[in-house]
């Protein structure tokens, strides 16, 4: 790796305005003589980094914290109101797969144009092109309109576009779960194969378990500021034991956001027989019931639930996607039911996270982070509180006796 | 300078955005393209009953070509126009119909409002094409004049561009600039001598102290109209101080478009 920097971020500092009126019209402007009342609201402040080519750097922090206004500076999106960005190298963003599609033209059609707007030429994506197809694995569809796309064919060839470009850097924000499991595993040779090639990658992320093993250095973003920049353990070690028990301590669990045309309105824990719980043994059978409204009718709605140990350790969770339970459409009030036979955490305190997204997962209607929490209790089977399930195996031999 | 260097880097870029609006404009249509010839004959066909038969609008005796027809000389003007509206009208709804675009991609914004010109240019040069066919069934030799039309056109695609520019920023901070636009444009319509001849306007001065003639003249889009029907449908060469003077006003333009433009992109993926 070498030490030159491929982005120089010198004290960017990004201001939104937070309408409290919003006036968007000449009439009312003119009338009033003032466009819109609003408040400022630092987004950034004084943030400085590098980033060394070559390198993968990970932009981590609680949201509201900045990360992703950081990385459409980056991006050159966004232009930030003080301070400078420097870049060297062709910059490709993930930012939304398959934005600029044109839902009448083919895939063929859409990829020249998709490859246009990330700055490609004719030439180079003549050049591409079959790799391109090859790797969405769209070979029989590329004709079609890209209307006829299920939504994971749509992001696959997106992010199948945007990933052959051959960027020097390449920004990415939290779309690395794309498609199914053999997509996945083809994105996460594709980053393995730029990464060793000394390209560049900015990754802008929750999940804190890929950060870690995927970066090599961290900035932690809080409320704008630039909390650290370093080596990734030492960053993510800061933020778990600090940011996060921090956290709790004062009592602010449940970060929310999303769009709001679903939404979780509550979770219950209830028993086998539908009655609400408020404790659960290790080894019970337990339902997660989570109460939906939707304000409008929502296409292809996935449910998602995780849980959290206290300290932040994510412990597993799942989707009814992953299941391939997803309604064509659902709207309206009801709930979905999570529904384990044998809870295998170890007793202990856990919190729940809950959420409604898109068929792609790229859209977020509800993101209940770590809203319910309910204790485990002991049970059967008996289970070490220092580990983080049981495992629910039994000892067998002819040593241990009859 | 930096920008000059990104917009020629961005000219595929521009193809295929302007690829994009033609087939999507298009695209599962029954009648395709002829769309963009249907809109123009019909106004000729109402303008026609209505100021040609009705109102017994007398249309000139083309100079030197000899040509004397309402429709044709209707139409000289009417395709002008028609860009000209098309493109303010598509200007302001680029934006913000391209912000999902604009949030998530960078590449120059300008592009988008130029494409939008570039698709209408198009569908001009495809009703010209069908004018100068009328032309010369009608005997008006136009074909000499080819080089001059072009000219006319490259003059007024500046002018368009630089409005189109001012517009489509414009609406997205102000999203009732489009209507204004909307009455303004049945205004301007009637401000220049597309479905009446400028002698009309030249008889109205002599009844009036008023020097209504001098001040209808410093309106663009007459001595555009006028350049056009030189070329088309009289066959001689526009004056010279007209031509300057559309020159200045479109340069003029486009410069305040592009200067307008750069000012409020910084914040444009905020606004859209």
């Amino acid at each position: 790796m070498s030490t030159t920097p491929a982005i120089t971020v010198d004290g960017v500092s990004k201001r939104y305005r937070l309408y409290n009126e919003r006036n968007q019209s000449l009439k009312a402007t003119l009338m009033r003589g003032r466009r819109a009342r609003y408040e400022e609201f630092w987004a950034l402040r004084e943030v400085s980094f590098e980033v060394a080519e070559g390198s993968t750097f990970g932009l981590i922090g609680e949201n509201g914290s900045g990360k992703s206004t950081m990385l459409k500076c980056m991006a050159k999106i966004l232009r930030p109101d003080k301070g400078s960005i420097a870049t060297r190298g062709k910059i490709s963003a993930l930012l939304e797969l398959g934005a600029g599609f044109h839902p009448e033209l083919s895939g063929r059609e859409n990829v020249y144009l998709n490859g246009a707007i990330l700055g490609l030429t004719k030439r180079q994506i003549d050049q591409r092109f079959d790799e391109i197809v090859d790797f969405a694995g769209l070979e029989h569809f590329i004709d079609t309109p890209v209307k006829n796309y299920s939504s994971g064919m749509y992001v696959r060839l997106g992010f199948s576009v945007a990933i052959n470009v051959e960027p020097d850097i390449l920004l990415i924000d939290e779309i690395l779960a794309v498609g199914d499991a053999d997509f996945q595993r083809k994105c996460g040779e594709k980053f393995e194969d730029l990464r060793s090639r000394g390209k560049t990658i900015v990754i802008v992320t929750h999940a804190l378990a890929n950060v870690r093993n995927l970066c090599d250095e961290i900035a932690l973003l809080e409320h704008g500021d630039l909390r650290r920049v370093g080596p990734a353990a030492d960053v993510i070690d800061e933020y778990i034991g600090d940011v996060m028990s921090k956290r709790i301590n004062a009592g602010e669990r449940g970060d929310r956001w999303g769009s709001g045309e679903a939404i979780v309105d509550h979770i219950e824990m209830v028993d086998t027989s539908g009655e609400p719980v408020k404790r659960v043994r290790t080894g019970d059978a337990v339902i997660f019931r989570l109460h939906f409204s939707a304000t409008e009718q929502i296409e292809q709605p996935v449910f998602g639930i995780g849980v959290h140990q206290l300290s932040g350790v994510y412990v597993g969770g799942g989707s009814t996607r992953d299941e391939e339970k997803v309604p064509e459409k659902m709207d309206g009030t009801g709930f979905v039911d999570f529904r384990i036979d044998r809870l295998m955490l170890v007793p202990g305190t856990y919190d729940l996270s809950a959420s409604v997204l898109s068929y792609s997962l790229t859209h977020t209607f509800d993101y209940r982070h770590r809203t319910f929490r309910f204790d485990v209790e002991s049970g059967t089977p008996r289970a070490d509180e220092d580990g983080m399930v049981a495992l629910g195996g039994t000892w067998e031999g002819q040593a241990l006796g009859p | 300078m930096a920008r000059l260097a990104e917009y020629t880097s961005s000219r595929e870029l521009l193809w295929n955005l302007t690829l994009r609006e033609l087939r999507g404009r298009y695209k599962r249509s029954v009648l395709g393209w002829t769309w963009s010839l249907l809109n123009p004959l019909s106004s000729v066909l109402i303008f026609s009953v209505v100021f040609g038969f009705f109102l017994q609008v007398q249309p000139p005796v083309g100079h030197p070509s000899g040509l004397h027809n309402f429709a044709v000389f209707l139409l000289c003007g009417l395709l002008s126009w028609n860009y000209l509206s098309g493109t303010m009208n598509a200007s302001m709804d680029t934006l913000l119909g391209n912000a999902n675009l604009i949030r998530k991609v960078y590449f120059p914004r300008e592009i988008l409002v130029a494409s939008t010109v570039c698709s209408l240019l198009v569908t001009f040069f495809i009703e010209l094409g069908v004018l100068i066919v009328i032309l010369l069934l009608l005997g008006n030799m136009v074909l000499p004049w080819i080089p001059a039309l072009l000219m006319l056109v490259a003059i007024q695609t500046v002018f368009v561009l630089g409005l189109g520019l001012l517009l489509s920023v414009l609406n997205v901070y102000f999203r009732d600039v489009k209507h204004f636009i909307g009455i303004a444009l049945q205004a301007l319509f009637y401000s220049a001598p597309i479905v009446y001849p400028l002698s009309v306007v030249e008889k109205a001065g002599t009844r009036t102290s008023f020097p209504l003639v001098r001040v209808y003249e410093l309106n663009p889009l007459v001595r555009m109209v006028e350049a056009y029907r030189d070329v088309l449908y009289d066959l001689r060469f526009p004056p010279l101080h007209d031509l300057l003077y559309l020159l200045a006003w479109s340069f003029g333009l486009l410069i305040a478009g592009l200067w307008v433009f750069g000012r409020l992109d910084r914040r444009l993926a905020e606004e859209v």
